[in-house]
């Protein structure tokens, strides 16, 4: 299992617990079966096979259990879907753009990063757009992945739930480099998250002032 | 018996032409048959060597013995050709092909020279991919799935890929509308359709998929066409199209291609299994309408690749519901399979060796396939190695191995030679290894987060990509035994002439080794269902009159 890092992480390990709990049995159930039945009726210890055409009842058995099982699943699936769809209204929001090859991350007072920096434990939104092929916007650790195609808008949206560092990359293959379209999230306390923020808002302010002073000075050598 | 004096084989027999032409020009579903059989060969061969460099450049993380371009191209190379020219073809064509007709007592199929067309067609269109390799421009680099916008805006020769696609597509069709065809008209008297062998009802269900979905992909891909040369905006939202409505379409043929791939496979299990357990087969109807049902609710699933492309919650909802659904019928048939070695009298000769493990390897790709049905966990999952994992289970790991199951099953019958079964037992187990230690691994990296179609990997996957390429090497020495040993069969392997080897009950193995050309000298009258193995109960009879 990885890490799980978001809040709605243990619901779709859940599911997928259960789906494979299930799956192990079957496995196990069949391939004994089989082997069991190789052995028993081998040609040289059963050398007088039996015919059997069927069994109804079993048939209705075998179509009925796996057809429960597998409705319970779905309703897993969907539920723990549910969730990954339905981002709060107070969520964070901040507009994810991909292009090839890179990540861009800009926030709603249009600070712009690399890198992903989110609070800790604040619902965060991201809207997702593409300027010129499909991608897909992948966080394992958070168990979320969206498509991020040109001309649409997807969003996705969790909740981290401990500070550090995830992996961030592009699922939907685009060409060249698409196995070094990474990036990462980086999770922060609230506090550290302001911080940063406000270290980036000087940055851009002083940026701002550096370009006008070169275009000052540029116009006096001239 | 007057036949043995003069019966001639389709291999000598002497038609309008002579030699090359003989095969080239022959409508006999048999030649036919073997031509599909060579050409596929060629092209698995091609398929396995791109995935065989994919597989070693992913040995170490960063370069290891291409770029990256080159390896997009190979990935595109081995999905491309493995696809539509091995898999999807594969059982039908050849096997089909030559037993079809066989097995409801006719002696060719409805329309023969249709029939060498489609050979023709597949010919060509596999050539262009091949050629496609060559020109300038360089192979596609797009994925076999050609998803627009990147495959509007990439450099590489699309286009005749695409093209070749169309022509491979076409070729489909037509086999898909002569075997439904035959089945409907050319059934022996007395052939009912429950008394039809379950290889015959797996191909029925096949062709009618093969007939309905393939024009959608022809016309998609014709429609990128339109869009590259003319401009015309449909799919590139560049010129005001919808990328994500070129993925129904794609998928809309391509999902229930996944069926026209294993259909088959599943028929050739539900013949090997009977024969060497020597006993009727359990649930006969419930087999043979799984198989409906299959291509039934499979064609309305296609979306299932989409789910984190962004569709309304109706559809997410539908169609995850119909996907775990379309697992129920495959569940019959493998409980049916496991339940007729029941009391059986089973001999472990190499085709139920290969039959079993298919049941082993599809019922794994089945289960993982169901995980990737419900929604949330689909979201992790998809597009990542584990879903390579779960396709190659169930396309090679169930259709590999059916095709190799069908190999030793019946190439004894189609060329009266029989192959080394001691070899066909090594490669057997090379291969049965091999697939596991290459593509097991990939289950738990996808898991992990290691997205599919990746040229270099984070550190973290190291160990997993190492063990999957040291399982390629092990799988394909699997394969150079099993073919060596195939082929050398043919050349110098023990005659045979018996006409049943097997011991099997379906009409092949009451005709000559080899067939004639008209592979009966009387259209058999069918009183009997395919399966009956009356024996068994005399055996019961005569013992209890003798206490
Ligand atoms: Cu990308």
């Amino acid at each position: 299992m990885i890490a799980q890092s978001v809040n709605y992480a243990h619901s779709v390990d859940e599911a997928f617990l259960f789906i494979l709990i299930v799956s192990v049995f079957f496995l196990v159930l069949i391939t004994g079966l089989i082997i069991t039945f190789i052995i028993k009726y081998n040609r040289k210890k059963n050398p007088k096979p039996t015919n059997i055409h069927g069994n109804l009842p079993l048939e209705i058995l075998w179509t009925i259990i796996p057809t429960v099982l597998v409705l319970i699943m779905f309703w897993y699936g969907w539920t723990g879907y549910k969730e990954i769809t339905s981002p709060p209204d107070d969520s964070m929001e901040i507009d994810v753009t991909a292009q090839m090859w890179v990540w861009k991350f800009t926030y709603k007072n249009g600070i712009t990063s690399d890198s992903l920096y989110i609070p800790v434990n604040r619902p965060v939104k991201a809207h997702l757009t593409s300027l010129d092929v499909n991608h897909s916007f992948y966080i394992p650790e958070f168990r979320i992945k969206k498509d991020v195609i040109p001309g649409r808008k997807n969003f996705t949206w969790f909740i981290a739930d401990k500070v550090g560092k995830y992996q961030i990359l592009c699922a939907e293959y685009c060409g060249l480099n698409h196995s070094y379209m990474l990036n990462k999230v980086i999770v922060l306390t609230a506090d550290e998250f302001s911080i940063w923020m406000q270290e980036k808002l000087n940055e851009k302010n002083n940026q701002d002032t550096v370009s006008a002073d070169n275009i000052n000075n540029q116009s006096v050598a001239k | 018996m007057s036949s043995e004096t003069t019966h001639v084989s389709y291999l000598e027999y002497q038609g309008r032409y002579k030699g090359l032409r003989g095969w080239i020009f022959s409508t006999d579903h048999k030649r036919i048959g073997i031509m599909y059989l060579i050409a596929a060969t060629v092209f698995f061969a091609a398929g396995v060597v791109f995935g065989f460099l994919m597989r070693l450049e992913l040995l170490y993380p960063g370069k290891t013995i291409v770029s990256a371009q080159t390896y997009n191209t190979f990935f595109t190379l081995h999905g491309v050709i493995m696809i539509f020219l091995f898999v999807i073809p594969g059982l039908p064509a050849i096997f089909g092909n030559f037993f079809l007709p066989i097995l409801i007592g006719a002696k060719d199929v409805a329309f023969p020279r249709l029939n060498l067309l489609s050979w023709w067609l597949y010919v060509i269109g596999g050539a262009l991919v091949l050629l496609s390799i060559l020109l300038p421009g360089g192979p596609a680099d797009t994925g076999w799935t050609f998803y627009i916008p990147y495959s509007v805006r990439t450099g590489t020769n699309v286009i005749f890929t695409v093209f070749a696609a169309f022509i491979l597509g076409f070729s489909s069709i037509l086999t898909g509308i002569n075997f439904v065809t035959t089945i409907h008209r050319l059934r022996a008297p007395g052939m009912g359709w429950f008394k039809m062998p379950l290889f015959t009802w797996s191909l029925y269900a096949t062709a009618w998929i093969q007939v309905l979905a393939t024009p959608i992909i022809g016309i998609t891909l014709l429609l990128i066409v339109v869009e590259r040369v003319f401009g015309v905006g449909l799919f590139d939202p560049a010129l005001g199209g919808d990328p994500v409505l070129f993925q129904h379409l794609f998928w809309i043929y391509s999902h229930p291609a996944v069926y026209i791939m294993i259909l088959p496979a599943m028929g050739v299990v539900s013949e090997i299994i009977p024969v060497f357990a020597h006993r009727t087969i359990f649930g006969y109807k419930f087999i043979a309408f799984s198989s409906l049902a299959i291509a039934v609710f499979g064609s309305l699933v296609w979306a299932h690749h989409m789910f984190a492309a962004g569709m309304s919650d109706f559809g997410q909802f539908v169609f995850s519901l119909l996907t775990f659904l379309v697992a129920i019928p495959s569940a019959i048939k493998v409980f049916n399979w496991t339940a007729t070695l029941y009391k059986g009298s089973i001999s472990l000769e190499p085709p139920m060796a290969f039959a079993l493990a298919f049941i082993f390897l599809f019922s794994i790709g089945g289960l993982t396939g169901v995980m990737q049905g419900a929604l949330s966990v689909d979201i992790h999952i998809t597009d990542t190695s584990f879903i390579v994992a779960h396709f190659h289970y169930v396309m090679f790991g169930g259709t590999g191995f059916g095709v190799f199951a069908a190999l030793h099953y019946w190439l004894p019958k189609m060329f009266g030679r029989m192959y080394n079964k001691k070899a066909a037992y090594s490669a057997f187990w090379f291969l049965f290894i091999g697939f596991n230690v290459l593509y097991f691994p990939m289950f738990i990296m996808g898991w992990l987060g290691m997205p599919r179609r990746y040229y270099d990997y984070l550190p973290e996957y190291t160990i997993y990509h190492q063990i999957s390429t040291v399982g390629s090497w092990i799988l394909i020495t699997g394969l150079i035994i099993m073919f060596t040993n195939l082929y050398l069969s043919l050349k110098r392997g023990k005659k045979v002439t018996a006409r049943n080897i097997w011991g099997g009950e379906t009409l092949e193995w009451q005709i000559e080794t080899p067939p004639t050309y008209e592979n009966f000298e009387e259209i058999p009258l069918i009183t009997e269902g395919p399966y009956e193995y009356k024996d068994n109960d005399q055996d019961i009879l005569e013992e209890k009159e003798v206490v």
